[in-house]
């Protein structure tokens, strides 16, 4: 996509990069203890602080937030808000949240250029809860509205993963590779 | 809304596509890289690819092909066949795997479950299994048979109760595969899928038995399943993905088109 990738294992690695994708899978508990064991997590902190562009996908954003209602795990706090598990009486509705779903984009941002109404595709049984509706960018439908795109300053995140989102998912990521980070 | 999938099967052995007729007569139909490409670009919502190789020197061979497609297709992709070990698991995940299919071996060794969800995370791991109508002798409560080994092996395990015990020990999505359908192009086994579909909380993806789009839809109103493979109908090409897709629509299911 015209941009250089590389995998950042260490501190070094991280504070070189002019931007960063901090994707994620599984367990915030584990993911927060590797990201200490590693000092990642006060890198990213501190690049976040410097405005460093910052996409967080899924777990990667989820553990942006202030907290996590995910066992009583320490999380980034970049943004302020919590995650919160879906939960249905209708047993039809199945959980992990998997498959292909629409994004409403609530509010215009760089990174979501030409992406409203479009189909992403989502895997998670926690979803983000904002303390305020300020850092709400875009929102999806599974039984109930919740917040699918957010951001603050130089940090944007989804719940869904756009590197597995087809043409939309490369859209948005080309978005965020031209974004200086302001909105 | 969410949407319901459309799923296509790739059946690989030694690095080829092949597609099997209830599980035997497979032929070589071509390269998987270029098919799931092709598919990929017709919009088809995700892969998976079964990896049918015989001998255990030539599993490496699928770890390229995995490689090669998760380099250019950007939908995710669901890879099973001789998966007896989280060692496995990892191997194929590095290689760009999102989700990771058990079957036989977790029959034999049901921990495999919980060790992969434990590593890898409930939601990539897909618990895939092969059913087969038992007699009513058989005394099975639920009517239906786990099989291994691509069908050659029983089991005298219930269907049902299998798949309840691998939503427990932490299965993200399943499988339900028809070894009566398989092949047969004459529709899904609607009865099978509805009754596990409703008996668990996860995912359920349907298989066996696709031959045409209202087949596909059937299984989404009546069997109530979350996603379909096809495999034949495709590879084929005796229908496009966009074909389906449009049909599905047009019956009001919720399709990413």
């Amino acid at each position: 996509m015209g941009s250089n990738a590389y995998l950042c294992k260490d501190v070094a690695s991280l504070t070189k990069a002019q931007r960063i994708i901090f994707p994620g899978v599984g367990a915030a508990d584990s993911a927060m203890t590797s990201l200490k064991k590693s000092g990642l997590d006060n890198a990213l902190i501190e690049a976040y602080r410097q405005g460093v562009p910052i996409l967080g996908i899924c777990l990667g954003m989820q553990i942006s937030l202030s907290s996590s209602e995910e066992g009583a795990t320490v999380t980034l706090n970049m943004i302020p808000g919590s995650v919160c598990r879906f939960s249905f009486n209708k047993p039809e509705l199945k959980i992990p949240h998997m498959g292909w779903n629409t994004l409403k984009v609530l509010k215009d941002h760089p990174v979501l250029e030409n992406t409203d109404g479009e189909y992403f595709y989502f895997v998670h049984s926690y979803y983000p809860r904002l303390d305020s509706h300020v850092h709400a960018y875009g929102q999806t439908t599974y039984e109930t509205d919740f917040i699918s795109a957010l951001g603050q300053g130089n940090f944007f995140g989804t719940q869904f993963h756009p590197e597995k989102s087809a043409e939309a998912g490369l859209r948005l990521i080309g978005n965020f590779l031209s974004w200086d980070g302001k909105c | 809304m969410l949407s319901k999938r459309v799923i296509a099967c790739l059946d690989v052995r030694d690095g080829h596509l092949a597609k099997s007729v209830k599980f035997v007569d497979t032929k070589n139909i071509g390269d998987p890289v270029e098919k799931a490409k092709e598919y990929y670009l017709g919009g088809l919502d995700e892969l998976v690819f079964y990896d049918i190789t015989a001998s255990s020197e030539k599993r490496g061979i699928m770890l390229e092909v995995v490689e090669a497609v998760a380099d250019q297709v950007f939908i995710p992709l669901s890879v099973g066949g001789g998966i007896r070990s989280v060692a496995d698991a990892t191997d194929l995940r590095l290689a760009g795997a999102e989700k990771i299919n058990v079957n036989s071996a977790a029959i034999r060794r049901p921990d495999l479950i919980d060790e992969c969800a434990m590593s890898i995370g409930n939601q990539n791991v897909v618990l895939s299994m092969d059913v087969l109508k038992s007699a009513p002798s058989s005394g099975l409560p639920s009517g239906y048979e786990i099989v291994i080994d691509g069908g050659r092996t029983r089991t005298e395990k219930d269907a049902l109760a299998w798949a309840l015990e691998g939503e427990k020990r932490g299965a993200g999505e399943l499988v339900v595969n028809s070894i009566d359908a398989d092949g047969t192009k004459a529709g899904y086994e609607i009865c099978l899928t509805s009754m596990i579909s409703n008996s668990v909380r996860i995912p359920v993806i349907a298989s066996g038995g696709a031959g045409t789009p209202e087949h596909l839809s059937e299984v989404f109103s009546e069997g109530k399943a979350d996603a379909a493979l096809v495999a034949s109908m495709l590879h084929y090409g005796e229908y496009t993905i966009s074909e389906i897709k449009s049909h599905l629509s047009a019956d009001g299911h919720q399709i990413r088109v």
